[in-house]
């Protein structure tokens, strides 16, 4: 363990040519935490003692799934070992590690002007680090390519430093090799990074300008922004504006985390660091943003500012109705640190009283999902994750439909669907299998290279539709989980598209409504009403499950009426326990939800909106 | 196997009762039911506490013994006369059910009615049935049942097909039952019953058609139906589970029960509970009638269950445990409960619902109300009743009539 080293350069008071503003490119499970810690270890930031497994990653379900949802920064001192005089400053700036929060990344790219390709020895490149790394060549970061767990006996270095070099057009000498679990090559990782990482370059004497890069919120503290300062100054207690919005407010605090916060005087050129102003929500602070001075700001804000724009739609509802009023309480504490989750109140005839919840993308619903239920304690029905359309009438007027129940049912001229470009890194074994899934869910070739002699990277474009509900199951199911995929909204187009409702004695059931395509309507009618008979029980009567286009019905089942509900004997010996069968049928009663005049257990809810089509093969999500 | 006893309070070694359940005993009926724990064999679909010797050997040594079952019965009907103290109510009714009761000598069973004659005393008009196999009794047992006071036998038939009794494992063979019901006649019984099963793996509607045909042929003047019910850990239920027959099918239970209740009714028969028929009011059982309206009865004999005054309790189940309580002079119960006021309601419900009288619209709270205004418009309860107070059943609610029990005691 090198000592703290000595003449530690200090916030504000940093000579930009000693910064270096990097961060890490990985795919989950490469070891970025481990070798996050093991840089805290070695730059003596963290003492041995107070270190935990992944330090920087705060949340217990990101612990439990190994991955990052919110990034931070952390100041790291560090003397190269050939210069051990000359100490440097290096912004490790963590990175959000999945498909869902590009945008969030590219801020964070654009914090840095380096960073490290971590790639695990054993498994080589998947599609969302490289999605990553296209994002960082676009930003034009200096790229460190690294192999990781090179101490794992199925480590494969050769081959995947061929494959590293190829792709960002390197010397495969180039590539380093460390094993971040043991510590081994990770100082000369960060002498590489001190050498090749450009030193940031701002004007010190112009108004301040500093880019937000996250945003959190604290409950101790409000919302924690972290910025990097492009050019000018912050200091402690000035006032600040935001320059999307014109609001202002007092800094209450500003500082950098080692890896704790640590107030300082204020920021400079190059630094990256953290502001506290007292507000209570994210969205006052939103990733992108520029933060000037209030007094002599800046006039241009820097750019590349979005506004964080949900992309997938899903009711939730809790099973018991009552619980309404904990999911709201636990949907505004979660906006609270997620500027992109917006959601509405939404009354189903079948579900009762809950939300319409718009979020990035499919891991986003998850994480979201799981914490209200693991943090909240609820339970909920989420209806089939659908996206947004845009339907222009033929009176030429334009509705958004995020509910397919509310999709128009007047004269339609043309409807948009969402479009991604999907990129898919797979043994070469699966063209054929990834193809044929493709073609299916009506994707349009757009090129395939080849990134080795074994694997292959496959980009088609797919209406995001299609991929929302089990794309990613059945592309793992159909690879034997070799497959990684990666997408990126590239826009929206017109398509053929018609709503399907399901009908329970003659009751539209609007939880079942759903947007597709029109050659695949009939599909969808018929394994739906299929699927309802058999999961809803003979009622007394007999009941119709129909699927229909407007008043087009194209798949109808029916539920025979129950003839028999009695038992034969009844004598002096059966009382109490017939009795008692009688209570415990009265819970089982209340666990069904009245469509109409229909008992519909809660189970077939949950059957027919979390599962796929019975093919078999994968169930759940990830 | 025999099926499991609810769970329950602790019953008081002396058997007491609380003060409440002998309150206002005197204008309830009193009836006893007497229970014979024994088989020749256990039939394949039978869940009921019933033992044959070869699963009694080794188990119960003498203390479970046939011979000595009459004596034992007696002690609890002694034990019965301790309990309710000077209750001062003659015996209405008495049931002898099993098991095979015939497989006691009928002097045996003449005995045990002997000691409630004495303890309790009879009631003039008196129902005394027993239930009979009709491999196991002749004219000389029957004449000695009906000579001992007994004027009521019900005679386990249940098909008049040679398959249909092979996968129920009866032993008799067709025609046997219908000749029982002529020599109980002539022994001067008032009243014969003939049980039938129907629904069982294998029978075909007309199977069931001649069944019922033999049956009213042979003239008695009370049938009961049962749609086959496969419990669970029955050798019919493993059978079924394995393949070996197909499983029993609601659809077609619902078909045989029409077919029962045509032509019964064409044969004058009426029902007056959801699987019995009766010719005349006189020929229905009184006793259990006492069952579903709520009165009083004491259930004798291992695994047997009785009522007072809102009082269930339950017998332990084996012989040899049941025989051993009374040798040491300690009651036999094994667990009981005490029905709250809810408890007595929602019974009297699911109870008299299934009675062609039907259940009090008064006893129903406004939900229950409602549910009952529904089931009429669905055409599940009979208007005429529901006019005159009541909630009866109609032929196709009397199929469904869990379902509107679950819905009327709301």
């Amino acid at each position: 363990m090198p000592a703290i080293p000595s003449h530690v350069p200090e916030p504000s008071r940093t000579d930009p040519a000693l910064i270096r503003n990097f961060c890490i490119i990985a795919h989950i499970d490469h070891g970025k935490s481990t070798l996050a810690d093991r840089m805290l270890q070695l730059t003596g930031v963290v003492e041995q003692r107070q270190m935990r497994a992944q330090y920087l990653d705060r949340m217990d379900i990101e612990r439990e799934r190994g991955i990052t949802i919110k990034s931070q920064a952390v100041r790291l001192p560090w003397a190269p070992t050939h210069d051990d005089s000359n100490t440097h400053i290096l912004n490790m700036i963590d990175t959000p590690g999945h498909v869902d929060f590009t945008y969030e990344v590219s801020r964070s790219l654009a914090a840095c002007e380096g960073c490290i390709l971590l790639v695990d020895a054993a498994q080589g490149i998947e599609a969302q680090t490289l999605a990553n790394l296209y994002l960082a060549m676009e930003n034009d970061l200096t790229i460190i390519p690294v192999l990781n767990k090179i101490d794992l006996p199925a480590a494969q270095p050769e081959k995947f430093a061929g494959e590293l070099a190829n792709l960002i057009g390197c010397d495969p000498a180039d590539v380093l090799r460390v094993s971040a679990k043991t510590g081994l090559g990770v100082e000369a990782l960060l002498d590489r990074v001190v050498e090749r990482v450009p030193a940031p370059v701002g004007n010190a004497d112009a108004p301040a300008r500093a880019m937000i890069f996250d945003s959190v919120y604290d409950s101790y503290r409000g919302v924690v922004t972290y910025v990097r300062v492009v050019d000018g100054q912050l200091n402690k207690r000035e006032r600040i504006r935001m320059m999307s919005t014109g609001a202002t407010h007092e800094l209450l605090e500003i500082g950098t985390n080692s890896p704790e916060m640590l107030s300082s005087d204020g920021l400079g050129v190059g630094e990256v660091g953290y502001l506290i102003t007292g507000v209570k929500d994210v969205r006052q602070s939103k990733v992108g943003d520029t933060v000037t001075s209030q007094h002599k700001g800046a006039d241009d804000a820097l750019g590349g500012y979005k506004e964080p724009k949900p992309m997938v739609f899903s009711g939730l509802y809790p099973l018991d109705g009552s619980d309404y009023p904990e999911l709201r309480e636990a949907l505004d504490k979660l906006q609270l640190n997620d500027a992109a989750l917006v959601y509405e109140p939404e009354t189903s005839a079948a579900l009762g009283f809950g939300f319409r919840v718009g979020f990035l993308g499919l891991l986003h619903l998850d994480v979201i999902r799981e914490r209200l239920e693991r943090e909240f304690g609820l339970d909920l029905i989420a209806t089939a994750p659908n996206v947004v359309y845009r339907v222009i009438m033929e009176d030429g007027t334009e509705v958004t439909v995020t509910n397919p129940s509310e999709f128009p049912e007047g004269k339609l001229d043309e409807v948009f669907e969402p479009v991604v470009r999907a990129t898919i890194l797979a043994p070469t074994e699966f063209i054929g299998a990834i193809m044929e899934l493709c073609q299916t869910r009506r994707g349009s070739l757009l090129g395939m290279d080849y990134l080795s002699e074994d694997r292959v990277e496959i980009r088609y474009t797919l209406p995001l539709a299609e991929i929302v509900f089990d794309f990613f199951d059945q592309l793992k199911s159909k690879t034997r989980g070799y497959a990684s995929l990666d997408y990126e909204p590239t826009g929206e187009q017109s398509s053929s598209l018609v709503k399907v409702d399901i009908l329970l004695h003659g009751d539209k059931v609007d939880a079942f409504s759903a947007i597709t395509h029109k050659d695949q309507a009939y599909a969808y009618g018929v394994r739906l009403v299929a699927k309802l008979r058999e999961l809803i029980p003979r009622q007394n009567f007999e009941v119709p499950v129909q699927a229909a286009i407007g008043s087009r019905v194209i798949a109808r089942e029916t539920i025979r009426a129950i003839r028999k509900d009695v038992l034969a004997k009844c004598y002096g010996g059966d009382i109490s326990r017939k009795r008692k069968l009688l209570e415990k049928q009265k819970e089982g009663k209340k666990r069904m939800k009245m469509v109409g005049s229909v008992e519909v257990p809660q189970e077939a809810f949950i059957a027919v909106l979390s599962s796929d089509d019975g093919s078999g093969t994968a169930k759940g999500k990830k | 196997m025999p099926s499991a006893l609810p769970d329950g309070d602790p019953v008081p070694a002396d058997g007491a009762l609380p003060a409440s359940a002998l309150a206002g005993a005197a204008d309830r009926p009193l009836g006893f039911y007497l229970h014979v724990p024994y088989c020749a064999t256990r039939c394949g679909y039978c869940d009921f506490n019933t033992y044959t010797a070869s699963e009694l050997r080794g188990t119960g040594g003498v203390l479970a013994s046939r011979d000595t079952y009459a004596a034992t019965l007696t002690d609890e009907v002694r034990l019965a006369r301790k309990v309710l103290g000077d209750d001062p109510r003659e015996v209405r009714t008495v049931f002898v059910g099993g098991g095979t009761p015939t497989l006691l000598p009928a002097a045996d069973l003449v005995r045990v009615l002997g000691a409630i004659r004495e303890e309790f005393g009879l009631a003039a008009d008196a129902e005394v049935t027993t239930e009979a196999n009709p491999e196991s009794v002749g004219p000389a047992y029957l004449a000695e049942l009906r000579e001992g006071g007994f004027d009521r036998i019900s005679f386990g038939m249940q098909s008049a097909r040679r398959h249909v009794l092979k996968v129920l494992d009866r032993t008799h063979t067709p025609g046997r039952p219908e000749q029982c019901v002529a020599e109980a006649r002539a022994a001067g019984f008032a009243h014969v019953n003939l049980d039938l099963i129907y629904g069982t793996p294998g029978e075909s509607d007309d199977d069931w058609r001649a069944s019922l045909d033999a049956a009213l042929g042979a003239g008695p003047d009370h049938v009961s139906a049962y749609a086959l019910i496969v419990e669970e850990g029955t050798r019919l239920a493993r059978r079924i589970r394995r393949g070996e027959v197909p499983m029993t099918d609601d659809d077609v239970h619902a078909d045989r029960y029409l077919i029962a209740e045509e032509m019964l009714s064409a044969a004058g028969f009426d029902w007056y509970e959801v699987s019995n028929w009766a010719t005349s009011e006189a020929g229905r059982c009184r006793h259990n009638e006492l069952y579903w309206t709520g009165a009083d009865w004491w259930g004798a004999g291992p695994g047997a269950h009785s009522h007072v005054g809102g009082v269930r309790w339950w017998n332990v189940k084996h012989p040899a445990a049941y025989a051993a309580a009374l040798a040491e002079g300690r009651s036999p119960g094994a667990g009981r409960e005490l029905l709250t006021g809810e408890d007595r309601r929602v019974e009297r419900v699911l109870l008299e619902l299934r009675l062609r009288e039907g259940v009090p619209l008064d006893l129903l709270r406004p939900d229950g109300l409602a549910a009952a205004r529904r089931a009429l418009a669905d055409g599940l309860l009979r208007g005429g009743a529901y006019e005159e107070g009541r909630a009866a059943l109609t032929l196709r609610g009397r199929l469904l009539a869990d379902a509107v029990v679950r819905d009327l005691v709301d």
